[in-house]
């Protein structure tokens, strides 16, 4: 076992590593354009601002040369005349981000004000939290009575309903959904909010009310999609399960069907929906981008959309590695539940 | 596992309903597809983004099936282009008359009306524009001369019902009406009964004559357009686009786009894991810790990266997909050939000398190609949403607008603030079917290929 856990957190770290590379060797030539540019306009704007500079010098071509001086003097300090694949540079951002040093962002700041990526970040990951566990909760909850009602009368109506609900459901995307939702509870039938945003200051004591009073369409959307696909899950272990022999044996000796269902099937269900609860809540946090945006919730997802369309390159590189950092220690996570509940697994092959 | 014949696995699928299902509505799709390429061609479907090609259409209109609901009709979006031209000449003067009739019977006033021409001419012509109402009554509407030539010269123009001249002759003849026209627009008061100010249900004749003194005149374009509010069966969107031109070509965008990345990446999710799984020991370990790495990045921020950074385009963004695509059936067709490879069979032919590549061809592939037609059809949907979603968030291709960029259009213009059902519902839908036809087929076919299921 600890083999097990030690090789698939060797593997993690490798695959959060790569990303990391990945998304830097992606963005970072255009960050480095970025940054040049801000350093030329940092010194001219100097230079316009204080005109004894400009007066003091006899030719254009000596004055030039003292801007370009200036210009690589602070691009040496920054460490940009390097190109931005250096080992040293890519060593240095690396172990920098490694320790959630995101450094500052170019356009966007955190609601109150800091443009420290990492502040920007933490004041907005709660929110994901907060909206997609708890959606992932009560989707999780309907979906295993719901997938176990139906396993236990397979092929009734309810069985039928459920799997049809589930594989229609499944076909939309839910942004879409959501886009419908808003349409019809925001618009048409006032009942919601159209933008998820909370309008009152965080400090305010009501806060908490409201955020909660924005969360409830996006929160109805997700669930009403996703409970669907969970139960039909849940239902085809449950049915697999309910084929075992010991089940059978269970069944002739006269247990009653429902603590059969309740009891014993769902007990050996468990390692798979687990794994799955582990697995679709790391997902969710991927999949918040577009439901984010299209509810305007003021979380992770949004911020790496807008991050995106105005090129914030810090932002996007520090919202990148928390959700790959998320992503992979729920599987992690999940990877240790499956090896816990299924000895199989962590013997090897 | 045992093996399945092609055979048995057409019987089976035969048999079951969601899998006829989910081939009558690919078959629809496809059909669809066809339907479009061979009516709307590309070079019109890529000037989706041009706004010079949709001025003729109306903004925001509602599909014209809608009056069939209704009882008082809302006036349709009419494009006439094929005048009644008569030419007549007396003396020097030559006269060139376009007639238009308009079945004018819906219970609203229409948009607005616009005259669209292009003709060809020397030295002043003069063009009279009137209308002939139902009730017998003739209006004049403009008498205008187009600019003096003294070569050959094309003149086109638009005349809008918004020009100040029209309005001014109507003011002329308001003695016809009973009530106050100042506040009136045009279209509010050609097309209103002289006693109140409601629309005159009829037929009107829109009449543009041209006389040119010894010349003769050649028109090239000439139509009327009669604005309303509806157009088409399935609407307009805010830039006049006729959505249906882009909810058809949709449809064979999204199937190429998830047919090509399911197909491919089951074929190199196969390919890998079997390889993998046939070769064993060090290759094996190798290859999938490099599957777990892929598996483990997050998809959508990298598309989204990727598809910023790199490029946009729709056979780019297929690439990107695949990269995604083909972890997950890789390690389960790895986990299959490794018990394949211990039957007497791959033995025998081990010890005959076959190649390897021959026997992962010849004798383990085979066997895993039900499994592979039922993981094509189930990722067809993820595929299809996916770039949906990247659309959506105004990251899809532009030149080949997809049914989710129809939707990031719809969004970015407020359409489910401002009620517009018709711009928001047909996408979604239309990505819906599409996912469904391939969930219907993956379903029959996974319930063949692992009975258990089944029950």
């Amino acid at each position: 076992m600890k083999r097990y856990v030690a090789t698939r957190a060797a593997t993690m770290f490798g695959v959060l590593m790569i990303t990391l590379l990945i998304t830097i060797s992606l963005v970072g030539s255009n960050m480095d354009t970025i940054l040049k540019q801000g350093i030329v306009f940092q010194v001219r704007s100097e230079i316009t601002e204080n005109p004894a500079i400009a007066e003091s010098f006899s030719s254009v071509e000596e004055f030039e040369g003292f801007i370009q001086s200036q210009i690589d003097q602070r691009t040496k300090v920054l460490g940009l005349d390097e190109p931005w694949y250096s080992p040293q540079r890519i060593g240095l951002t690396m172990y920098k981000i490694l320790l959630l040093d995101f450094g500052h962002a170019t356009f966007l700041t955190s609601d109150a004000g800091s443009s420290d990526v990492k502040d920007i970040i933490f004041e907005k990951l709660p929110r994901t939290i907060l909206l997609f566990t708890t959606a992932t909760i009560i989707i999780s909850i309907i979906g295993i009575f719901l997938g176990a009602l139906s396993a236990s009368k397979a092929g009734s109506v309810i069985d039928r309903i459920t799997s049809s609900f589930a594989i229609i459901s499944s076909s939309f995307p839910v942004w879409w959904i959501g886009m419908l939702m808003i349409f019809l509870f925001a618009f048409t039938y006032q009942i919601f909010p159209a933008r998820a945003t909370p309008d009152i200051p965080s400090s305010d004591p009501r806060y908490i009310g409201s955020l909660l009073y924005h969360m409830a369409l996006p929160l109805i959307t997700i669930v009403m999609i996703g409970f669907g696909s969970w139960a039909y899950l849940v239902r085809n272990f449950m049915v697999g399960i309910m084929q075992e022999d010991f089940i059978m044996a269970k069944r002739t000796i006269g247990i009653k069907q429902k603590k059969i269902i309740y009891t014993h099937a769902l007990k050996n269900a468990a390692p798979p929906i687990v794994t799955i609860l582990a697995l679709s809540l790391s997902g969710s946090l991927g999949g918040a981008i577009i439901t984010e945006a299209v509810f305007d919730w003021p979380g992770m997802g949004r911020l790496y959309f807008e991050a995106i369309t105005v090129m914030d390159l810090p932002v996007i590189i520090g919202a990148t590695y928390i959700l790959t950092v998320f992503f992979l220690v729920s599987i992690f996570i999940a990877d240790l539940l499956y090896g816990y509940f299924d000895p199989r697994v962590r013997t090897g092959q | 596992m045992s093996s399945i014949t092609p055979q048995e696995i057409k019987q089976e699928f035969v048999k079951s309903k969601i899998g006829i299902a989910g081939i009558t509505i690919l078959g629809i799709l496809i059909a669809t597809s066809i339907i479009a390429i061979i009516a709307i061609p590309v070079e019109t479907f890529q000037e989706w983004n041009n706004p010079g090609n949709w001025i003729l259409y109306p903004k925001v209109a509602i599909p014209i099936w809608v009056n069939l609901f209704m009882t008082e009709k809302i006036p349709e979006h009419k494009i006439l282009d094929v005048p009644n031209i008569q030419t007549n000449s007396e003396g020097e003067i030559m006269l060139s008359s376009h007639k238009f009739g308009v079945n004018f019977d819906y219970g609203f006033f229409p948009n607005d009306f616009i005259y669209v021409f292009s003709s060809e001419y020397s030295e002043s012509v003069l063009l009279q524009m009137s209308v002939t109402r139902p009730d017998g009554i003739k209006l004049d509407l403009l008498s205008t001369s187009l600019p003096y030539s003294n070569t050959k010269t094309i003149h086109s123009e638009r005349v809008f019902s918004t020009d100040e001249a029209i309005k001014k002759n109507l003011l002329l003849q308001s003695e016809v009406f009973d009530f106050d026209l100042k506040r009136l627009s045009a279209e509010d008061i050609v097309f209103s009964k002289t006693n109140a100010n409601e629309p005159l249900k009829g037929n009107y004749i829109f009449s543009i004559d041209m006389y040119s003194v010894n010349s003769e005149i050649k028109t090239h374009e000439s139509k009327l357009i009669i604005g309303g509010k509806a157009f088409g069966m399935m609407g307009t969107d805010e830039l006049r686009r006729d959505l249906a031109v882009g909810l058809l070509w949709g449809t064979p965008l999204a199937l190429f786009i998830g047919l090509v990345v399911s197909i491919a990446s089951v074929i190199m999710g196969l390919l890998y894991g079997v390889y993998a799984g046939f070769k064993g020991k060090k290759t094996d370990e190798v290859m999938m810790r490099f599957n777990d790495v892929i598996y483990a990045l997050p998809a959508l921020p990298f598309l989204i990266i990727l598809s910023v950074t790199i490029s946009n385009s729709i056979f780019v963004l297929v690439g990107f997909l695949m990269i995604f695509g083909w972890v997950g059936i890789a390690k389960v067709a790895r986990s299959m050939s490794l018990q394949i490879k211990t039957r007497g069979y791959v033995d025998a032919a081990n010890m005959m000398g076959q190649k390897n590549s021959k026997i992962v061809l010849k004798h383990i592939l085979p066997q895993l190609l039900p499994y592979a037609f039922a993981s094509i059809a189930i990722s067809v949907p993820a595929a299809i949403t996916t770039e949906a979603g990247l659309s959506f968030l105004g990251l899809g291709d532009p030149s080949f607008p997809t049914w989710g960029h129809i939707l990031h259009d719809a969004n970015t213009f407020g359409a489910a603030a401002r009620g517009l059902w018709w711009w928001i519902m047909p996408p979604g839908v239309m990505i819906a079917i599409a996912g469904l036809a391939f969930v219907f087929i993956g379903n029959a076919l996974d319930a063949i290929v692992n009975p258990k299921l089944k029950r």
